[in-house]
């Protein structure tokens, strides 16, 4: 595990810089309150609607889609690297895998969820 | 565990890798984006900002920039859930900064029995590594626009989400065939592996290599993917409501980011630090004369760079694409994503394994 003590030190830079720059536009930035100033930005008019609304169900369709390609890709992953080794065997059994997936895509390609109207 | 000499080489990296992303290539690629606009428009663009009279062609912009943004006032917007608000730069830029901790930028050189290899952290897995940590920065982007209490910001941090959700498995499956080549997930592996140029990635995966671009830009909603923050339809996307350093944070991502991408393309398909026909070992005999480790030392600056100017080719690539292409729609570039570049890159691994498997594509 101690090749990834470096990567810790990096994450503390960089948490130090993110922070000091939070706290930086905290302290340094003048502050003049108002209440017409604090009101969300919607082209000068006063805000129509809350921003708490329903949004349209594609979005949670696509999240549900990266979870099975994701997964899909992180399968390949360490197909790929012992591919050489595995031979004709491996890259079959890869391919069926491929196949299986690639007709879970065009069963939503031919639902329509790919589409967006 | 690591020793004190170890611990003085870790933060001797770091310091230089976070001095040239923040320090240097965040400001300057500020600048470039104007700067090149303007060429590109026939504009004499960003040149008013002068110390003295030296305006510098405009570099002192950035500096002005900077300045200036430093005491913007911190704005939260009334019912914005103001520690959400706060937390979601962080989330941003921390990623950003972090991803680049794998990411060799040179050989390995010997001074005396001490060998110093030119990365931060040299993980056995550090392609997964880099999508793992570049996929977190979608949370940096959807919580800001989730907690703005602004319709324009929510708009675009789901568009931002979805898109960036989309274009991160294909971009993962980009890389496959190159992983098989090969084989190995390690960075440094990959470089080492380029010493001959023709191992390098471009010449025998450059369908590859235009497949991960378009995903990577759109990755990082760059135009022509970005919808996320068109300004014509969603004012600023999701960072409408940030204002002063905060907005400056998002943008050092993206502008982060776009080194990152650059750095990956240049790593895994353009032999990192190598120059052609020029080995390691070749360059660092060519200086033998003056010595074993100033030698190396000699090979470490030409690696480094060698590996910032093809990585200074690559942004100028991105940042021409920025001035070229015009915004494609929103069902255009899910459309691209699934229904192109996905089926696309299956088929590409496809085609190399059968590649390897009959000889075409050399084994190394």
């Amino acid at each position: 595990m101690s090749q990834y003590i470096p990567v810790l030190f990096m994450l503390a830079v960089a948490g130090a810089i993110s922070v000091g720059m939070v706290l930086a536009s905290e302290l340094l930035g003048p502050k003049f309150k108002f209440r017409e100033k604090m009101e969300p930005f919607e082209c000068g008019e006063v805000q129509a609607s809350s921003s708490k609304q329903r949004f349209s169900i594609r979005f949670y369709l696509v999240a549900m889609m990266f979870i099975i390609f994701d997964i899909e890709a992180v399968f390949l992953f360490p197909w790929a690297v012992t591919f050489q080794a595995l031979g004709v065997f491996g890259f079959i059994e890869m391919m069926i895998f491929i196949l299986i997936l690639a007709a879970g895509l065009i069963y939503i390609w031919k639902k329509g969820v790919l589409d967006w109207e | 565990m690591i020793g004190v000499v170890d611990l003085i080489e870790v933060l001797v990296k770091i310091g230089f890798i976070v001095v040239l992303l923040v320090g240097v290539f965040a400001p300057v690629l500020t600048w470039v984006e104007r700067k090149q606009s303007a060429v590109m428009q026939d504009r004499i663009g960003a040149n008013r900002a002068d110390v003295f009279g030296f305006r510098i062609i405009g570099l002192l912009h950035a500096a002005a920039d900077a300045i200036k943004l430093i005491f913007k006032e911190d704005f939260i917007p009334r019912g914005a859930d103001r520690t959400l608000h706060t937390l979601a730069p962080i989330m941003a830029l921390i990623p950003a900064i972090l991803a680049f901790s794998v990411i060799p930028f040179g050989g390995t050189y010997t001074f005396g029995d001490r060998e110093v290899n030119l990365v931060i952290a040299n993980l056995d897995v550090g392609v997964l590594f880099v999508f793992a940590i570049t996929s977190l920065a979608t949370y940096g982007v959807f919580i800001a626009g989730w907690s703005s209490n602004n319709n324009w910001a929510l708009l675009g941090g789901l568009r931002a989400s979805a898109q960036m959700f989309s274009y991160e498995v294909t971009m993962g499956l980009t890389i496959i065939g190159l992983v098989m080549f090969y084989q190995s997930l390690s960075m440094v592996e990959i470089v080492a592996k380029q010493d001959i140029f023709w191992h390098w990635g471009i010449i025998w995966h450059w369908p590859a290599f235009i497949l991960f671009l378009a995903c990577a830009v759109a990755e990082n909603k760059r135009i022509p993917f970005d919808a996320p923050e068109a300004e014509s339809e969603l004012v600023a996307g999701y960072f409408t409501e940030y204002s002063g350093l905060k907005f400056v944070m998002f943008w050092t991502a993206e502008f982060i980011e776009i080194v990152t991408i650059s750095a990956l393309c240049v790593v895994l398909f353009f032999g990192g630090h190598h120059i052609p026909f020029i080995a390691d070992a070749k360059l660092i005999d060519c200086f033998s004369s003056l010595g074993a480790n100033i030698a190396n030392l000699v090979a470490m600056v030409i690696g480094v760079t060698v590996f910032v100017s093809k990585l200074a080719i690559i942004i100028f690539l991105q940042m021409t694409i920025r001035w070229t292409m015009p915004r494609f729609r929103y069902d255009q570039i899910m459309k691209l994503g699934w229904k192109m570049i996905l089926p696309l890159s299956l088929i590409w691994i496809f085609v190399v394994g059968l590649g390897m498997l009959t000889n075409l594509i050399p084994r190394i």
